[in-house]
């Protein structure tokens, strides 16, 4: 083990030094919770699977931990007066893992790939670009129904991933089996729910800043071995380390944590009008919904059942995005109220609710947590836990009152929220549907400032959380855990992180390490 | 010996033919829609309706068993909704994970379980009988994902002798690969060992009141003699087809102790199946589990008659 530390450590610091780099195998190795599933960026729907392609495929553009939107195979764009055409200058010297050459071709045959291969998972994300057109080889035209704020963010995830196009043409939906991109690392191997080989890319772009010869991921379910074996040195990092866990962690020698609060949150959706059953008193009645919002104490509720390591929310982002509307925080419980709407509602004696929960530990401790809190309150609380593929089939179908679900987040504010809440939204389970927020979630789509889009979600943000389709709860922490002699660990919101190799060099030293989940399909995939 | 064993196979084949039929519609009995756990989170219809399609799911049941069936005779059990990769790709990449995890489990069972029936039936009642039921009675009551979790913590973490999970193939690095296995078969075979113990004892003890061994000791033969050779030879009919059995499950997966050790086994693949409704996967693999089940018991048949001399003239 010694070995490796100490060849890890030269390769960290490999940039300065003046030895060449000792002659050792470099692995790193990463610990997932679960294992991806299939690897093709257009195809793929697992959180897991965005970590393994952050080492794996370069995007059109990357993110910063503020969530700003920088250059990555897109080294500038500027979009047209009307919003309508995005230009983009592209890097010149880059080529694919199959040594394709990356230019404004490619960017068009994948932009295209994304949109009509009939497997692909990224149609509504590049809905907005109508035609691309090829003005130059590193310059492309982006055309657009209109404009279209959120398009860049979708850009910085799996719809802005570069795969060979010519790999791509050759395997069709079979892609995914030898993915063939134009990230740090290049696809070696994998064995199903054993692990994914990836090994240095030495034509990288940026091949300087890669301190690893290569990279491997094993999918280790049980979090507890996950840090048993970051313990005995068999692994150099692990994600999303339990809460519970933490102070274990912190106590072991050699191992350093980090932490960064997701952008997405785990909540209540209650059934509002989705079939028959959303002709219940819960679903009629947002008073009710309000009462037991009342009845909460989410500050407790994260120090109960998390230890306080997640952060307590109300809204679809955490009180730390640049988003969140800081006029409306977070209260604590107030029974009285909760009692008084309950009665107001016609409930003086209290109501039952039944909630399904998927039948993982982490969300039915937090629904007992809600259910005590609630009986306080006088509403009657009962948990149906379901396993998380028939949660989710009998949400979609709107058999269910409320449903204790979440999403991972995205980037942009739109992807939590316009799916969800506009009338014609396509995962808007409850169906509520409000003029008003359809108006102003669709106005934030295409305004073009910053300033003027907050202003709408502030605005929308109002009316949500008085009608409360979705009852906030709390925002996942992704906490990781490494080895010490890992250097240059940055994490990041939104689940992407990234190794620098030291402090002031440019980025993607081992790139990224995104965690958390990237989508509600994550939870148990 | 021949007619005997032909007679089993033929009686094998409709159950496994029963066997793959009731399989097939217990997983389209399982609750929730494998499509929307495929279709991506934002759930495009048109996306569904594709692979609704192409993974067949519109036509009827029958249609979609005979289709499948007729695939599998082939020898292609269709591709993981998942992953995309082949189902037969991903049982060869398991298997020999599965029978090295399995092999070395039930060399700890018969190692430790055979020698303690042995000793605590000649011994019964004595101290030595009851450590030795103690022992055993801990092996099955110990669960193994409580044992597992101890050992890494203990061997692993705090003595760092052995890989604390994953696992090397043999072909790789042979000793590599049986020291990380070393652990989780251990633990299997504790468990086994228990059960073999206990059965071997009883089979011993209801030999050893036999009359024949009484003769065997009365014509003065030693005691080893008569327990090795006259005894327990008797005694092994029942513990054979026992162990057989026992590996026949150790095959189908160890899923909690895979889920431990993270070993990429059977048993793994298939649990994260049936979460996943992975159906092409959980159908492939519960048919080559049946088919291999029935082969073991074929194969202790066969060992009776190699065993037990009185059936070969049957």
């Amino acid at each position: 083990m010694s070995h490796l530390k100490t060849a890890m450590i030269s390769a960290l610091l490999g940039a300065t030094a003046l030895t060449a780099s000792p002659v050792v195998a470099k692995d790193l190795r990463i610990a997932l919770q679960s294992d991806a599933d299939v690897l093709d960026p257009d195809q793929s729907r697992t959180f897991v699977g965005r970590i393994v392609y952050t080492s794996l495929c370069d995007k059109l553009v990357d993110i910063t931990p503020n969530l700003d939107i920088i250059p990555q195979l897109a080294t500038e764009w500027t979009t047209s007066e009307d919003g309508t055409a995005i230009t983009m200058q592209l890097r010149e010297g880059v080529v694919f893992h199959d040594g394709t050459p990356f230019n404004a071709e490619a960017v068009a045959a994948n932009i295209e790939r994304s949109q009509t291969l009939d497997e692909s998972r990224r149609k509504s994300e590049l809905a907005s670009i109508t035609s691309t057109e090829v003005t130059g080889e590193y310059e492309i035209v982006l055309n657009l129904a209109g404009p279209d704020a959120t398009l860049m963010a979708q850009l910085a995830d799996r719809a802005g991933m570069m795969v060979s196009p010519t790999a791509a043409a050759e395997a069709g939906a079979d892609f995914g089996l030898n993915p063939v991109c134009s990230g740090p690392f290049k696809f070696e191997e994998r064995v199903a729910q054993d692990k994914i080989v990836l090994s240095k890319f030495d034509d990288y772009w940026n091949a300087d800043e890669i301190h690893f010869d290569s990279v491997t991921f094993l999918p280790i379910p049980d979090t507890t071995v996950r840090l048993a074996n970051l313990q005995s040195g068999d692994i150099d990092m692990i994600e999303r380390l339990a809460a519970t866990d933490l102070p274990q962690a912190r106590a072991a020698e050699n191992i350093v944590v980090d932490s960064a609060v997701s952008l997405g949150y785990q909540g209540i959706t209650f059934n509002i009008n989705n079939g028959e059953k959303g002709d219940n008193p819960w679903g009629n009645d947002k008073r009710l919904r309000q009462a037991l919002s009342h009845a909460i104490d989410r500050e407790a509720l994260n120090q109960v059942v998390f230890d306080g390591a997640f952060a307590a929310g109300n809204q679809p982002f955490p009180s730390s995005s640049p988003w969140y509307n800081q006029s409306l925080p977070i209260e604590g419980a107030d029974m009285e109220k909760a009692k008084a709407l309950l009665a107001e509602a016609g409930y003086p004696d209290g109501i039952s609710l039944e909630v399904q929960v998927p039948n993982s530990t982490e969300p039915l401790a937090v629904m007992q947590v809600v259910q005590a809190m609630a009986a306080e309150a006088g509403i009657d609380i009962s948990l149906t836990s379901k396993e998380f593929a028939t949660l989710l089939a009998d949400q979609s179908a709107g058999d269910y009152t409320a449903s204790q679900i979440g999403w991972s987040g995205r980037v942009d504010p739109d992807g939590n929220n316009h799916q969800f809440v506009t009338t014609d939204g396509g995962i808007n389970d409850s169906k509520f549907s409000d003029p008003k927020v359809d108006e102003l979630m669709n106005a934030a789509r295409v305004a073009s400032t910053t300033e003027e889009r907050k202003a709408l979600y502030d605005e929308a943000m109002v009316i949500m959380l008085d009608e409360l389709p979705r009852l906030f709860l709390y925002h996942q922490t992704w906490i990781w855990a490494y080895n010490d002699a890992l250097k240059g660990f940055t994490p990041y919101p939104d689940g992407m992180s990234v190794w620098k190799a030291s402090p002031g060099k440019s980025d993607l030293a081992v790139p990224a390490l995104p965690t958390g989940r990237r989508g509600v399909l994550n939870r148990g995939a | 010996m021949l007619p005997f064993l032909l007679r089993r196979i033929v009686i094998a084949i409709p159950t496994i033919i029963l066997i793959s039929i009731f399989v097939f519609l217990l997983q389209k009995l399982l609750p929730g829609d494998p499509l929307l756990v495929l279709a991506g989170e934002e759930r495009d219809p048109e996306v569904l309706e594709f692979l609704r399609e192409k993974y067949r799911l519109n036509d009827p049941i029958w249609r979609q068993y005979l289709a499948w069936i007729g695939n599998a005779l082939q020898g292609d059990l269709g591709i993981s909704l998942r992953t995309n990769q082949p189902v037969v790709e991903l049982m060869v990449q398991k298997l020999p994970v599965t029978i090295q995890l399995a092999v070395m489990s039930m060399i700890f069972a018969l190692l430790i379980g055979i020698p303690a029936g042995i000793l605590s039936a000649v011994k019964k009642g004595t101290a030595t009988d009851y450590v030795a039921n103690v022992v055993a009675l801990s092996g099955l009551s110990i669960p193994n994902f409580w044992l597992g979790i101890m050992l890494i913590l203990l061997v692993s973490v705090k003595w760092q002798l052995l890989p604390a999970s994953g696992y090397v193939p043999l072909s790789e690095d042979f000793w590599q690969s049986i020291k990380t296995m070393l652990m989780p078969a251990f633990v299997l075979g504790t468990a086994l060992a228990a059960t073999l113990m206990r059965h071997t004892r009883s089979s011993m003890l209801g030999v050893l009141s036999a009359d024949y061994v009484r003769t065997a000791r009365a014509k003065g033969l030693t005691e080893r003699v008569v327990i090795l050779k006259h005894a327990l030879r008797n005694a092994l009919t029942p513990i054979v087809t026992l162990t057989a059995l026992l590996f026949g499950e150790l095959v189908a997966g160890a899923v909690l102790t895979e889920q431990i050790f993270t070993i990429p086994g059977f048993g793994k693949l298939v649990v994260d199946a049936v979460f996943n409704r992975d159906y092409a996967v959980v159908q492939g693999i519960v048919l080559v589990t049946a088919v291999g089940f029935i082969v073991m018991n074929l194969f202790a048949d066969a060992m009776y008659y190699v065993l037990n001399p009185r059936l070969r003239g049957q």
